[in-house]
């Protein structure tokens, strides 16, 4: 095991996956000389060279484009997007090209790309740098969904991303690219992560506390506060994947505890927490004690103030309000 | 328009060109008249007056070369070599279409034939070409991406980007732009500030030329040019073909935006009926063996209608094949969550059985189809109560008396 930052585990995944594979190549804006605007292609450059770590022109909407024709023609393309908030620009290759071309040429083609792209608030970037996209995404068929929490998930997803045949959206999140933890090492580093599996940060037997990204340490510390200063005992989970959802981990633990506290910090209408509360709901009701909670990110653009930032981003004691709310009247 | 005098190729290459651009009107004609009997649905781009531009493309373009064009491609993927009745059971959503019924009209697609599609938006195939000209390149392989579009998606953000990229990193990729002088009804001269479109990438460090669309030698010898800087000096370039869509943009178009002696005028520069009388003229080609190609396309038709009636329907359980590449085998990725009972997992092989009832519910108001479709331009959500001024179904009316008349 070594001590990692997310962004040293996110570029070995690149690394490794790029020693075994020629046909894996990196491309975005500012990934080679530049080193990545959030410097998780450091290195690249000079080890692989300007054939396989490409910088682009700013170019959103062809990056992706151009990925995907990469894709169907052999290759497999690691797209980096600088922000999910760019994203957007690109939202016509990922959705109606990328994601539609197996299904719409009937498995004739395939494109086996990976797209990249950090988000999340907290820098005080404002209202076109801070967006959280992970529900946007998770409702396109044909695409994949990452939200790794862990350098060691980071690195173990990227690679199981990189080496899967379909389009994956690899969402980062700015706020972890300097948090440590252990990361697997040996011959080959980590071992890709199956797609689909939750993680159970945290055993518990009151109320299940699901996370996404950095709302994943989120719910461990709200679970610790829990657990110290009322004697709750939550189950914390972290989906990892968000398509495919490993909806089965999240209901057995539902069916054990009653109940349901989802975070997220992206806005609240047609969230990850709205969808999965509906999923809960519908397959999980008579296992149901109180109504599922939901703590998201408020409903308003983010506001640049730093007080205002962070009065619209959850917080551990919003999770831990919500939580104390399922139990209300059970104990 | 200019009418060069480029040489002939030899009489089996004219016969190939001739009987190629005979199927590809004959095929688009018939498509025409298989949408108004409802067989084919949704949207239909028909190509016919643009033949001399596709089969001129196609037939300087090596097999292992890519092409992509645009949503309206039935012709391109024949000029590539798809068989014609793949293309039609693709128009009646049938199992044996090109993409299985997923597809549709807009969405033709052969990677055996590297016709790597139909695309529905507009600009939206352009970035791609790039990506595939740089796989080619980047494993060393020297096939080349011919790249087709509108004049409409020259004013795509994505026709800049693209043009940029190509040319900064030097991509074997020919873009041709099909100027049939109209972006849906919007004519040129309303649609683009630069109504020369071979210049429009100019400032991205791409040269352009313009060539006569409708002469299926001058197409040629403007593509084989394009080819040879791209595959032999990795140059891009941008080839602006003059052409024309003697039909509507779509089968609900009522033409306002045009005049009928506009259309009559460029059916006079037929390009079929051009390079027909000039292999006549040539002694190239007898009028036996002109009449054999529109003979030939005729029986082709006639069997790819037959053979997309006959193909079947795509099963419902089939629903959900090809959403996702299977990594590793047994993985069925695709949750339905409509499926009122308890979460079966990403592991499932096998549609649930409440998921098929609901696909089964759903699919019976697909309804058999019968009678004649109401024209969409005059019933349907385009122009309601607008009369076509080049109406349709005119010409499907007039059709089996010209069908074959194309070359008189």
């Amino acid at each position: 095991m070594a001590q990692l930052r997310m962004r040293e585990a996110l570029r070995d995944a690149m690394a490794e996956e790029m020693r075994t594979d020629e046909a894996v190549f990196v491309m975005g804006e500012d990934v080679g000389v530049f080193e990545g605007a959030f410097k998780v292609t450091e290195g690249l450059l000079e080890e692989f060279g300007e054939r396989r770590v490409r910088d682009t022109p700013i170019s959103e909407n062809t990056i992706v484009g151009t990925g995907v024709g990469a894709a169907m023609n052999g290759l497999r393309p690691i797209v980096e997007l600088m922000t999910v908030n760019f994203s957007l620009l690109a939202l016509d290759q990922i959705v109606n090209h990328a994601a539609a071309i197996p299904y719409m040429f009937n498995g004739q083609a395939k494109v086996p790309m990976v797209i990249r792209m950090p988000g999340g608030g907290g820098h005080q970037l404002g209202p076109t740098h801070s967006h959280s996209f992970e529900a946007l995404y998770l409702q396109v068929p044909g695409l994949l969904v990452a939200c790794p929490s862990t350098p060691a998930d980071g690195k173990a997803l990227l690679k199981a991303a990189i080496r899967d045949d379909n389009p994956v959206v690899f969402i980062e999140h700015e706020s972890l690219y300097g948090t440590r933890g252990e990361v697997p090492e040996g011959e080959n580093g980590a071992e890709p992560l199956r797609f689909g599996e939750a993680a159970v940060r945290r055993e518990g037997s009151d109320v299940t506390i699901v996370g996404v990204l950095k709302m994943a340490h989120v719910a461990e510390g709200a679970a610790s506060q829990l657990a110290h200063e009322h004697g709750v005992e939550a189950e914390v989970i972290d989906p990892r994947t968000l398509r495919p959802l490993d909806l089965d981990t999240i209901l057995a633990s539902v069916r054990k505890t009653n109940r349901a506290v989802i975070v997220e910090e992206g806005w609240p209408h047609g969230g990850v927490g709205a969808n999965l509360a509906t999923l809960i709901t519908e397959q999980a009701f008579d296992y149901l004690d109180a109504p599922v909670q939901r703590v998201t990110g408020a409903d308003v653009h983010m506001p640049y103030s730093k007080r205002l930032e962070q009065a619209a981003i959850p917080h551990e004691e919003h999770v831990v309000k919500a939580a104390l709310a399922t139990l209300e009247g059970a104990r | 328009m200019v009418n060069a005098m480029a040489d002939l190729p030899d009489a089996a290459t004219c016969y190939e060109l001739l009987a190629r651009m005979a199927l590809i009107r004959r095929f688009e004609e018939e498509a025409g008249r298989q949408y108004q009997r409802a067989r084919a649905g949704g949207f239909l781009h028909l190509g016919i007056g643009e033949e001399a531009t596709i089969v001129g493309t196609t037939s300087v373009m090596r097999p292992e070369d890519f092409l992509i064009g645009t949503y309206r491609t039935h012709g391109h993927a024949i000029a590539r070599g798809t068989e014609s009745k793949r293309v039609m059971a693709e128009l009646f959503g049938r199992v044996d279409g090109t993409s299985g019924g997923r597809g549709g009209s807009m969405h033709i697609f052969d990677a055996e034939k590297r016709f790597m599609g139909g695309y529905g938006i507009v600009g939206g195939n352009l970035p791609i070409a790039a990506g595939i000209a740089l796989a080619s390149q980047y494993k060393g392989e020297d096939a080349v991406t011919v790249c087709m579009f509108g004049d409409g998606a020259s004013n795509t953000g994505n026709f800049g980007e693209t043009m940029n990229l190509a040319a900064l990193w030097k991509l074997p990729v020919l873009f041709l732009v099909e100027n049939n002088l109209y972006g849906m009804g919007t004519s040129v001269e309303r649609h683009s500030a630069q109504t020369d479109l071979s210049k429009k990438a100019e400032g991205y460090g791409i040269s352009g030329e313009r060539i006569d669309g409708m002469d299926v030698v001058e197409v040629r010898e403007g593509v084989a040019e394009g080819i040879r800087l791209a595959r032999e000096e990795q140059r891009p370039t941008l080839l602006e073909a003059f052409t024309y869509r003697y039909k509507g943009h779509s089968a609900a178009d009522p033409e306002v935006y045009r005049e009928r002696e506009e259309v009559e005028e460029w059916q006079e520069k037929d390009p079929i009926e051009q390079f027909a009388r000039r292999c006549r003229e040539a002694d190239v080609l007898g009028e036996r063996e002109v009449q054999q190609a529109r003979d030939a396309a005729d029986e082709a038709v006639k069997a790819a209608v037959e053979f997309a009636e006959n193909s079947p329907e795509p099963a419902l359980d089939t629903m959900y094949e090809n959403l996702y590449a299977q990594t590793e085998p047994g993985g069925w990725y695709a949750v339905d969550e409509r499926s009122p009972e308890p979460h079966r997992g990403e592991d499932e092989a096998e549609m649930p059985d409440s998921a098929r009832e609901l696909a089964e519910a759903g699919a019976s108001y697909a309804g058999q189809p019968e009678g004649p479709r109401p024209n969409p331009a005059t019933h349907g959500d385009a122009q309601e109560g607008v009369e076509p001024r080049v109406s349709s179904e005119r010409e499907v009316e007039d059709a089996p008396k010209d069908a074959a008349g194309d070359e008189d």
